[in-house]
């Protein structure tokens, strides 16, 4: 505990150099920015900005991209309740009080609250992540290749499963990142893996190109000519946002229960925050007194969602960095750069770069600050940036992911790349699939294969040993349990459509909120 | 442009994942699959691309008897893209490669930027020339002058 105290201060000390509060400040103003750009979320704001992180030190680095990833959920926020737009998904539910509170003149109310909820859940999160991380890290000294191939594999289900969309879909793609793993040089034997004679595959796909192409230019491909163009006509002062005393008090348990929820969520690997902030704001409605009034503009049913979203965000940074195991496909983006940068999360991350580790911690207060800072005075720009017309829009970001792309090797190869797989995640798309879990097979790809060679090289090829060690059999047992509980669910929803998607369509039919409205919502979780 | 009623988005997913699936296991059986002990580099590709053909067929079932494809894919609105934007990304994608080889990079930003901001039907030429020298300058400013880019602003031949 003590100890935890001690290393946490010495953490705020590396946050607060210079370099670092620089690049953790530019990240959070780079994310809250592209956040609040119409169709631009965490993921194509964390790939766009990866190349420049590679001549940096691995401390701003990751302080730059943890910014940017909370940065941005701040800015999606603004967008759900001012224009009632959800372009990112996790955000779809605050639309549905959030933007009758603007209706009703009180949006600049709502943000005041989304900030201090946000703020609380956050710090809440940071608490969580001080004191478990070293606890967990304990049990994870423990780990051999058997016990980590086994928690991958529980990873991998629950992030592929879990996430939207049907569950049987999740793992294919799953299955198809970790195929793309593959590609390159085998590790034990050297020799050519679906290189397709091209020398430049022969180091494997490029973690950023497969990222920008699957969620800037697949995007792009489906959205070019479709997108609905926004007018707004809100005018904020900052003296609106200031909540009166019964708003608050009107804010705080909701914003309580919420933290809870979503520090839940965010512990168990490969829940993806889009059910966690659905979840969050169902259990409002249910023990509230008054649950016919959701959907009309109340304070809670904004503060709940978005206080879950950001202290889940906190959490996921636990197992990603003291196991190695990312619970969703931005963490495994940030997984990717740290092991760009050569360093190897996992259980000795803490005492090899105890910098990073707490320095990060520490930034998240400091990031979490600056964040309500520049949103205050700055909030008239971003309804302005909200109002970029697409069509500005995706040109300049197409250019900014060529040369991105490019500088990461110094190589137009990258290139052809990222169109590959920008055509083939808007397949991929258009046939109802979900891309994000490609991306998290395709980082713990080569480390499943690694660890599940290593364990059987061990056991003299009996796949026994799986079970047969207790850690690595509790987690074998649990995966077969999610895997039985969601063939079950999947199995009596068949008339209705899948679990999340009942969860959702349940939220949203029973908040008297407006037909097309739902509709519209119900396309984007 | 509305698919027909019988088009079952879930027949040809799961279609293109069986495919892959069989392609992966054909490709992999020719590297060395070895034994579980000692594991040739086949060996976990092969059996990856078995399951995911596997998860293919399931899909496949699954969607035999089901009701109709629902819309799941993001938030991204139902229906086919559009044929003009998507080929323009695409094009201006390719001129930047092309451009970027044999022209440098003033050259290359101009016809991704320009390329692609006339696939969007609203944009008039104008608007999207005036796009593209403003990207032209950030080309240089940013990331040539600034974060010293490895390519030149303009060159000729590779």
């Amino acid at each position: 505990m003590a100890q935890s105290l001690h290393d946490l201060w010495f953490g705020f000390g590396v946050a607060f150099q210079g370099t670092n509060l620089m690049w953790s400040f530019f990240g959070v103003l780079v994310g809250n920015l592209i956040g609040v750009l119409p169709g631009m979320g965490a993921l194509s704001a964390i790939s766009i900005l990866l190349p420049l992180t590679y001549a940096m030190h691995p401390v701003p680095a990751i302080l730059m991209l943890a910014g940017i990833f909370y940065g941005s959920q701040y800015g999606g926020a603004i967008g759900a309740i001012l224009l009632n737009l959800p372009s990112h998904p996790p955000h779809a539910v605050t639309c549905l009080d959030g933007y009758p509170l603007t209706k009703q003149g009180k949006g600049g109310t709502a943000l005041g609250i989304t900030m201090i909820s946000s703020f609380f859940a956050a710090s809440v999160g940071i608490l969580v992540m001080v004191f478990a991380s070293p606890l967990l890290t304990e049990v994870a000294f423990k780990f051999g290749p058997t016990e980590i191939f086994s928690i991958m594999l529980l990873g991998l289900l629950a992030g592929s499963t879990m996430s939207r969309g049907s569950p049987l879909k999740g793992v294919a793609m799953t299955l198809f990142g970790l195929l793309a793993g593959c590609v390159g040089t085998d590790v034990n034997s050297g020799a050519f893996r679906f290189s397709f004679g091209v020398p430049e595959l022969s180091d494997g796909l490029e973690l950023v190109a497969i990222a920008m192409g699957l969620f800037g230019v697949a995007d792009f491909l489906l959205n070019v000519n479709r997108m609905k163009t926004i007018t707004a006509n809100t005018n904020l002062r900052i003296r609106d946002m200031r909540p009166s005393k019964a708003e608050l008090k009107e804010a705080i348990w909701p914003m309580i229960r919420g933290t809870a929820v979503g520090t839940v969520f965010g512990a168990m690997p490969g829940t993806g925050p889009t059910i966690t902030t659905f979840i969050a704001y169902a259990l409002e409605r249910k023990i509230s007194k008054t649950p016919e009034k959701y959907g009309t503009g109340m304070i809670g049913g904004v503060a709940s969602p978005e206080a879950a979203s950001h202290s889940k965000t906190q959490v996921d940074f636990i197992p990603t960095m003291s196991l190695g195991i990312p619970g969703d496909a931005v963490m495994a983006l940030i997984l990717g750069a740290l092991m760009i940068q050569g360093i190897q999360p996992g259980p000795q991350l803490i005492s090899e770069h105890p910098d990073i580790f707490w320095g990060l911690i520490a930034s998240f207060w400091i990031g979490n600050a600056l964040l309500i800072i520049l949103n205050v005075p700055m909030i008239g720009v971003w309804v302005k940036l909200l109002q970029v017309p697409y069509r500005y829009l995706f040109p300049s970001a197409m250019f900014f992911i060529a040369v991105g792309v490019f500088s990461t090797q110094n190589n137009l190869f990258q290139i052809w790349e990222v169109l590959a797989f920008g055509i083939v995640g808007a397949i991929l798309i258009y046939l109802n699939f979900s891309v994000a879990p490609i991306m998290l097979g395709f980082v713990l790809g080569p480390m499943v294969e690694e660890n599940f060679r290593r364990a059987l090289l061990l056991s003299r090829g009996d796949l026994h040993i799986f079970i047969q060690r207790p850690i690595s059999g509790t987690f074998i047992a649990i995966s077969c349990l999610l895997l039985m509980g969601v063939t079950w669910s999947a199995w009596r929803g068949r008339q209705r459509g899948n679990a999340q998607e009942s969860v959702a369509e349940e939220v949203l039919a029973s908040a008297h909120v407006p037909q097309d409205q739902i509709r519209q919502i119900g396309q984007a979780v | 442009m509305k698919p027909s009623p019988h088009f079952n988005k879930d027949y040809y997913g799961g279609a293109l994942m069986v495919v892959i699936g069989l392609c992966a296991v054909y490709a992999s059986v020719q590297y060395k699959l070895g034994t579980l002990q000692r594991m040739g580099p086949g060996f976990f590709p092969c059996a990856v691309g078995a399951l995911l053909a596997v998860s293919g067929l399931l899909i496949v079932l699954s969607a035999r008897g089901g009701q109709p494809a629902q819309e799941t894919g993001g938030h991204h609105p139902a229906g086919l893209p559009d044929l003009r934007g998507g080929l323009c990304i695409i094009a201006g994608t390719i001129a930047f490669l092309m451009l970027g080889n044999y022209c440098g990079l003033l050259p290359a930003t101009f016809a991704i930027v320009f390329i692609s901001a006339l696939g969007d039907r609203s944009n008039t030429v104008l608007q999207a020339f005036v796009l593209s020298l403003a990207m032209m300058v950030i080309a240089t400013v940013v990331f040539w002058w600034a974060l010293q880019l490895q390519l030149p602003l303009v060159k000729w031949g590779a």
